[in-house]
């Protein structure tokens, strides 16, 4: 009997509460607007990487490098005097990938999409992008298909594509005369970009006059490769050539070190985090890469001094290519004073530049929305050379050369059509 | 040629099989001596490939390969005295909750403590290269890795058949009511058991980390091959375990030697095959309380 009483009391002084409340907020909006409008208007971006799987070490550095840069803007002010919230998400697989965008997009209210390094991922976040019509900045995946056949409107791409990577790489491997007359057995990993990643690789050497003499497919969930190395040295061949992704490198090049072939080692893809984790001792070959640690502009040592500090670790290129992504989305909304899809279109489309901490700029090219910029490869350095475990590659200069088109090692119109 | 090439992958497939059976045979025994699914079996794998790390820093390879399995074994003892004993006789659905959970937190308690970048391991220079035998080209390494399976399992296989624990482990499988008839206690030996199988487990991810990736999912990786292992194998038996292992092994190897994209997928179609023919698995034995 009391307590229903008791409970009748507070249920009517709790409305009465918050009347008050109310009007204590309502009070504080029209004194302080800024504080109010900073809280509840924060500019929400939505990111998708893969933080588990096959990617899933990569994704760690992405979430790292994003952070980062979320933090720094934030500090200085946001943009357009607004905090950036930047919600990540594991991608899990590329259907999981794309129901999270949609509900990113309808539920949490997202301005924009950003993040992925999975291309068949991000293949499916670019479709819930056009059927949004909302603004997708692609950041890690490669897979030439996606700015080609597959291209759209509403979807940026900042690292390179494989044919980029190709390049590079095939630049170095004709100075090494590893190209012309040889015969070349590659491995492939079994999904979207493994696909594309061979494709153009087989069209680069046959066109500078190798053969490819072998080209097995691998499932993304193989670890160990000894069958494959058994048909390698059956095969003779006179370079292998990986064209393989995520922890499928680390893991072939582990194990090409324990079975000990003699063959020279040529991939067309590898990150920096699965070259360490490989290991000093165990890495050789040529590669190719999009950005590195050693990198001699301001910008680039500022980046990994302050990385170091706050994460106790050198940053690798997934972590450098988010960080400059979320300053590349920061530059485009505060030069439209807008989170607007079609502004921000016209404003990437405009060619403007922006600054990737390499020597030279990079722009969005208008008509695959590809970003272009400078690529390098990197061998390993002599044993005893390494200063510590995270030196023991050794970096080329930047292709293009510096007196070169950026376009030069891009995928023409006419290789990878694209049509908006 | 072909026909020498194709030995030479069932050579190899071999001594892979010889990897998968250290995990599946903890796996296996744990199952049918306590009726416990246990899903954190990939856990225990990947503690061992991290614990060994940590201690190959300060005591070099050879001691991390010893010291990691015995520590992660008594951790095992932890394992199955306070959580997998409770589920013995619970709703199988329980342990699968359990141990599934468990899986998981390991797997994170991995990536906050050591991070989701993978580490790397070396092996000592002088396991590095091959052998070439004839015509077949072997790793040094993981000869090395098969010596050390031989010797474990001789030592399992004469503890479960030539000793006292093993007769009453054997019963404890077949007739658990009739071992407790007899006034025997299964569970100090369901403890060694757990102990034992664990430390397999610890003891393969510490042979594999110098060959494979170490990394928080390593042992979700490998999880799944375990079991597929185990149940074509058969419940019970311990030589349909090591019959399943290296068949594993060699079917993968010669499924990449003529279809390289199914190499993976070929394990799962051979279970299915094995399953539609002996349920029970190659050699599997009736176990009352399993029917």
């Amino acid at each position: 009997m009391n307590d229903k009483k008791a409970e009748r009391v507070s249920r009517s002084s709790a409305g009465r509460r918050q009347l008050l409340q109310g009007g204590v907020a309502g009070a504080l909006a029209l004194a302080f607007p800024a504080i109010v409008r900073s809280q509840s208007d924060k500019i929400k971006i939505g990111h998708l990487t893969p933080l588990t799987g096959f990617l899933g070490a990569l994704g760690e550095y992405a979430v790292m490098g994003i952070k980062m840069a979320t933090e720094e803007i934030n500090a200085a002010g946001g943009v357009m005097g607004r905090q950036l919230d930047v919600i990540s998400e594991d991608s899990v697989n590329p259907a999981t990938a794309a129901t999270k965008a949609q509900r990113m997009l309808e539920r949490d209210g997202v301005a924009f999409l950003m993040g992925e390094i999975n291309s068949a991922s991000a293949q499916t976040i670019m479709q819930v992008a056009a059927r949004n019509k909302r603004l997708f900045l692609s950041i890690g995946a490669r897979s030439d298909v996606l700015r080609g056949k597959n291209c759209n409107r509403y979807t940026f791409h900042v690292d390179i594509p494989v044919t980029v990577m190709v390049n590079a790489e095939g630049q170095a491997l004709l100075r090494d005369g590893l190209v012309k007359g040889k015969r070349i057995f590659s491995l492939t990993s079994d999904y979207l970009f493994g696909h594309d990643l061979a494709k153009a690789a087989k069209n680069f050497v046959t066109a500078n006059g190798g053969s490819v003499i072998g080209d097995e497919l691998v499932a993304t969930d193989a670890t160990d490769f000894s069958p494959y190395l058994l048909k390698i040295r059956q095969a003779k061949p006179d370079v292998v050539a990986t064209n393989l992704g995520g922890n499928q490198v680390t893991n072939f090049v582990k194990q090409y070190a324990e079975f000990g072939l003699p063959y020279p080692v040529a991939g067309f893809n590898l990150n920096t985090a699965d070259a360490w984790a490989a290991g000093e001792g165990n890495l050789a070959g040529i590669w190719p890469t999009v950005w590195h640690h050693e990198i001699d502009t301001p910008g680039s040592k500022a980046f990994v001094a302050a990385f170091r500090k706050k994460y106790g670790k050198t940053p690798e290129n997934h972590a450098w290519i988010e960080y400059v992504s979320l300053k590349i989305m920061a530059q485009a909304m505060n030069a439209t004073k807008s989170t607007d899809t079609e502004k921000l279109i016209a404003y990437f489309e405009s060619q403007a530049e922006f600054d990737l901490l390499k020597p030279r700029k990079g722009y969005f090219r208008s008509w695959d929305h590809q970003m272009m910029q400078e690529a390098y490869t990197f061998t390993v350095k002599p044993k005893g050379q390494a200063k510590e475990k995270w030196d023991f590659l050794q970096f080329g200069p930047a292709v293009p050369a510096p007196n070169q088109p950026l376009e030069l090692l891009a995928p023409t119109k006419e290789q990878n059509s694209c049509v908006f | 040629m072909q026909l020498l090439f194709l030995l030479e992958q069932v050579v190899n497939g071999l001594v892979l099989g010889g990897y998968y059976l250290l995990i599946a045979l903890g796996l296996s025994l744990i199952f049918s001596v306590g009726g416990v699914v246990n899903l954190a079996h990939g856990a225990f794998y990947a503690l061992g490939a991290y614990a060994s790390l940590e201690i190959a820093k300060h005591l070099g390879f050879g001691a991390a390969a010893a010291i990691s399995p015995v520590a992660v074994a008594l951790l095992g003892i932890l394992f199955e005295r306070f959580i997998l004993r409770r589920f013995y006789t619970a709703d199988p659905i329980l342990s699968l909750l359990v141990t599934f959970g468990l899986a998981l937190v390991a797997e994170q308690a991995i990536r906050m403590i050591w991070g989701a970048a993978p580490l790397p391991a070396s092996m000592p220079a002088s396991f590095k290269g091959n052998v070439v035998l004839g015509d077949f080209l072997l790793s040094r390494y993981r000869l090395f890795l098969l010596a050390v399976v031989a010797a474990v399992l001789a030592g399992i296989w004469f503890l479960l058949n030539r000793t006292s624990f093993g007769r009453v482990v054997r019963a404890g499988i077949q007739r658990p009511d009739m071992v407790a008839a007899l006034g025997i206690r299964l569970q100090p030996y369901m403890t060694t058991i757990v102990m034992l199988g664990v430390g397999m487990a610890a003891l393969a991810g510490a042979l594999f980390a110098p060959i494979a990736m170490v990394h928080p999912a390593m042992g979700a990786e490998i999880i799944i091959v375990a079991f597929v292992v185990v149940v074509i194998g058969g419940l019970g038996s311990f030589w349909g375990v090591v019959l399943a292992a290296l068949l594993v092994g060699v079917v993968r190897g010669i499924t990449i030697h003529f279809v390289p994209a199914a190499g993976e997928a070929s394990i799962y179609v051979l279970m299915f095959l094995v399953l539609m023919l002996r349920p029970r698995g190659l050699l599997g034995e009736r176990i009352e309380k399993f029917e």
